[in-house]
């Protein structure tokens, strides 16, 4: 097998400038009250010239000094953190924008995929973008033409060919979209993020159909995803970027763990602001812990996750309980709480609460955990919202491949028998 | 594929020349069908759909009738004045047109742009396309025009398509320029209509260049849109109006002074599209 592609010493730099936030692009008018702001800036600070200067321009290194190789045949995942500069390494191996920096050698033709139905005209019928589309994606016309029949069959529209998209579902949209996209074939595919759209059933179809056209034909595809268990599932190699370098490569199960621990290093959880310290009962610290006791905010879905709250108790009023509600990005998960008990209350003024949250409940998502501590019906002494945030990735469940989907709001570990049907006694 | 040899490139910094021109070719497809995409919806959702590209020719003529021919009684040279309008306002149509598209089609089309690799110099050209496609059918009308005043043509008509390729490397070329300009500074918004606005009283479309003081004539030749409608109305009334040497070397000077600039700065400035569109 040869080499597909190489990096070499690729950097990118973008120029930010800060005054300039809110629009992408400058206008002449832009320029000219940025110059009076300055002069006004000027007149009331006379000594302070320098400081103005310093304001405008600000370099950023997307990527800095990346080298790797990919071969032909491999399936690299790509993961990282947002801002990482996964889309910048696509776009530079796509050829959207160029490199600041260094060299890329690549071997085949190659299609990338960073949105799914990239020139979609909604004013045209579905018949007429699938041609566009393809065109676009870098088919020939002869090409789609073969394959028409198939794609039509793939994403399941033949009803509405002549109709225009702007007519059709969201779902059918996508699907037709995903048709032509897993109907490409290039040397090197290069894919972003595209399947966290669509539904579970129709993405386990394009996953396959990317599988089967990498694994048969000696396929290269470098595949960018948040979702853990996809890229466990399709990749064979992965590749973990961090503030635009390369923290780490090899295998997928390695990179998947290394990337977990490694936000491990840098969170400190919550601490509470003085004023809470006049309050009769307050909330001073939270933090999450892994099974062995090391603070963690990642967790793999198998694992326990341990909360910690560090409770002030300035005047004991019994009965008061402490709560842990969690919500993920769209509603409330569950809520858990416990009556505190004060057992010497010589030694200490500060109780902690602990309480476990079991291994296999929590889907892969992100998490925010409010705390509160309150007198049942009566008062609420603190409140804290969002005071922590973890993020369960999915290791492997058996629902991996329905990663990103709305599949239920836990993992239930349900009994289930199954009995033939002449057995049963009612 | 079985040809891979042919696909083997390198991405460096600021070496993207060598394979640009290829790609070029390589991507003419492309070209095709965005050129097809912007014909195929320019008339979609409207009732009377291609008959647009009709109307809006022909009412601007009667207007041009009405306020220079039969109020102000500007001269037409000898021939109709209909025809006299019309033959000018057709190159200024396209070149009106096609500037105004190509200078706005990056933006319009910046999703492609950040998403899919090819040559962009592929979208301001496909929507010059359009207006070609425009002028074709108002051309009809011209025709149309000429039979019902009994105007024969001719064979100075042969030359017609000479003008019309002026015409579309004048439009190109600033539509190139405007264009990679506008990516970066969204004045050109609003600057593209007034230049078209002013442009179409520099030119001669609803006058004949001969009411133009001869002192200021090669001022005047300088806008290059100056020869390419004299030049039509020459080929249509059969060289029956004005039009002379000097005034084409003029306007092919410039006209080729536009395009290169457009096309170097274009290229130039091409590589950062994605970075601040």
């Amino acid at each position: 097998m040869g080499i597909a592609i190489k990096v070499e010493n690729i950097s990118k730099k973008y120029i930010i400038q800060h005054e300039k936030k809110s629009a992408h692009y400058e206008t002449l008018s832009d320029s000219l009250i940025q110059g009076s702001k300055n002069i006004i800036t000027r007149i009331s600070h006379p000594f302070s010239h320098s400081k103005i200067e310093q304001q405008t321009q600000e370099e950023f290194w997307a990527l800095k000094d990346i080298n790797f190789e990919i071969e032909q045949g491999d399936r690299l995942g790509i993961i990282g953190r947002n801002g990482a500069g996964k889309s910048t390494l696509l776009k530079i191996l796509s050829r959207i924008t160029e490199p600041t920096s260094g060299k890329v050698h690549i071997n085949g033709r190659i299609a990338s995929l960073l949105e799914v139905g990239t020139g979609f005209h909604p004013e045209l019928t579905g018949r007429e973008n699938i041609f566009l589309n393809g065109a676009i994606l870098g088919m020939s016309r002869a090409e789609v033409k073969t394959k028409f029949d198939e794609i039509v069959a793939f994403a399941e529209i033949e009803k509405f060919l002549d109709t225009p998209v702007k007519r059709y579902s969201s779902g059918m949209y996508v699907r037709l979209a995903f048709a032509v996209a897993a109907h490409l074939e290039p040397d090197i595919l290069i894919v972003d993020e595209v399947l966290a759209v669509g539904d579970a059933q129709f993405q386990k179809k394009c996953l396959g159909k990317m599988e089967e056209v990498s694994k048969s034909r000696g396929r290269t595809v470098l595949f960018v995803s948040h979702q853990m268990g996809a890229i466990a599932q399709f990749c064979n190699k992965a590749l973990l970027l961090d503030k635009g370098m390369i923290a780490q490569s090899g295998t997928v199960s390695h990179i998947i763990n290394y990337y977990m621990n490694m936000s491990a290093n840098n969170m400190s959880g919550f601490q509470a602001e003085t004023t809470s310290r006049y309050k009769d009962i307050a909330i001073m610290k939270a933090r999450s812990y892994d099974a062995e006791g090391c603070p963690a905010v990642n967790f793999v879905h198998n694992q326990e996750i341990v909360i910690e709250i560090i409770c002030k108790i300035n005047k004991w009023i019994s009965g008061t309980e402490v709560r842990v509600a969690v919500r993920d990005s769209k509603r409330n998960v569950f809520t858990t709480d416990t009556e505190l008990v004060m057992q010497n209350e010589a030694v200490s003024n500060e109780l902690c609460a602990k309480v476990v949250i079991p291994a296999g409940v929590l889907r892969p998502e992100q998490y925010f955990f409010k705390l509160a501590i309150y007198l049942p019906n009566q008062l609420i002494f603190d409140l804290v919202d969002d005071a922590l945030s973890i993020t369960v990735v999915d290791g492997g469940s058996k629902y991996a491949a329905s990663e990103g989907l709305d599949y239920g709001c836990v993992f239930v570990d349900c009994k289930w028998t199954i009995n033939p049907s002449s057995n049963l006694i009612f | 594929m079985k040809n891979q040899e042919n696909f083997q490139f390198t991405i460096e910094a600021g070496k993207s020349e060598r394979h640009y021109w290829m790609d070029l070719w390589r991507y003419r497809e492309l070209f095709y069908i965005l050129a097809w995409r912007d014909i195929a919806v320019r008339y979609k959702q409207t009732i009377i759909g291609l008959l647009w590209a009709i109307i809006r020719p022909l009412l601007t003529m009667i207007i041009f009738v009405v306020v220079f021919g039969k109020i102000a009684k500007l001269p037409s040279e000898g021939i109709p004045y209909p025809i006299f309008v019309f033959a000018a306002l057709l190159p200024w149509t396209f070149f009106a047109n096609a500037f105004a598209d190509a200078s706005n089609s990056l933006i319009s089309n910046s999703n492609l742009i950040s998403k899919v690799y090819f040559p962009r110099l592929i979208i301001p050209a496909a929507s010059v396309i359009v207006s070609a496609v425009d002028f074709m059918i108002s051309f009809i009308i011209l025709l149309a025009l000429m039979a019902w005043y009994h105007y024969l043509p001719s064979w100075y008509l042969l030359t017609l398509p000479l003008f019309l390729l002026l015409g579309f490397f004048a439009s190109l070329g600033a539509g190139l320029f405007v264009a990679s300009l506008n990516v970066k500074y969204r004045d050109f918004r609003f600057i593209i209509p007034f230049i078209v606005q002013l442009g179409l009283y520099i030119s001669p479309v609803g006058f004949s260049s001969t009411i133009v003081p001869e002192q200021y004539q090669l001022f005047y030749y300088l806008n290059p849109m100056v020869a390419v409608i004299d030049g039509f109305r020459w080929a249509i009334s059969g060289g029956n109006t004005a039009f002379n040497t000097t005034e084409l070397s003029i306007s092919i000077s410039v006209i080729t002074l536009f395009f290169l600039v457009g096309v170097i700065y274009f290229r130039k400035i091409e590589k950062t599209f994605v970075d601040v569109i």
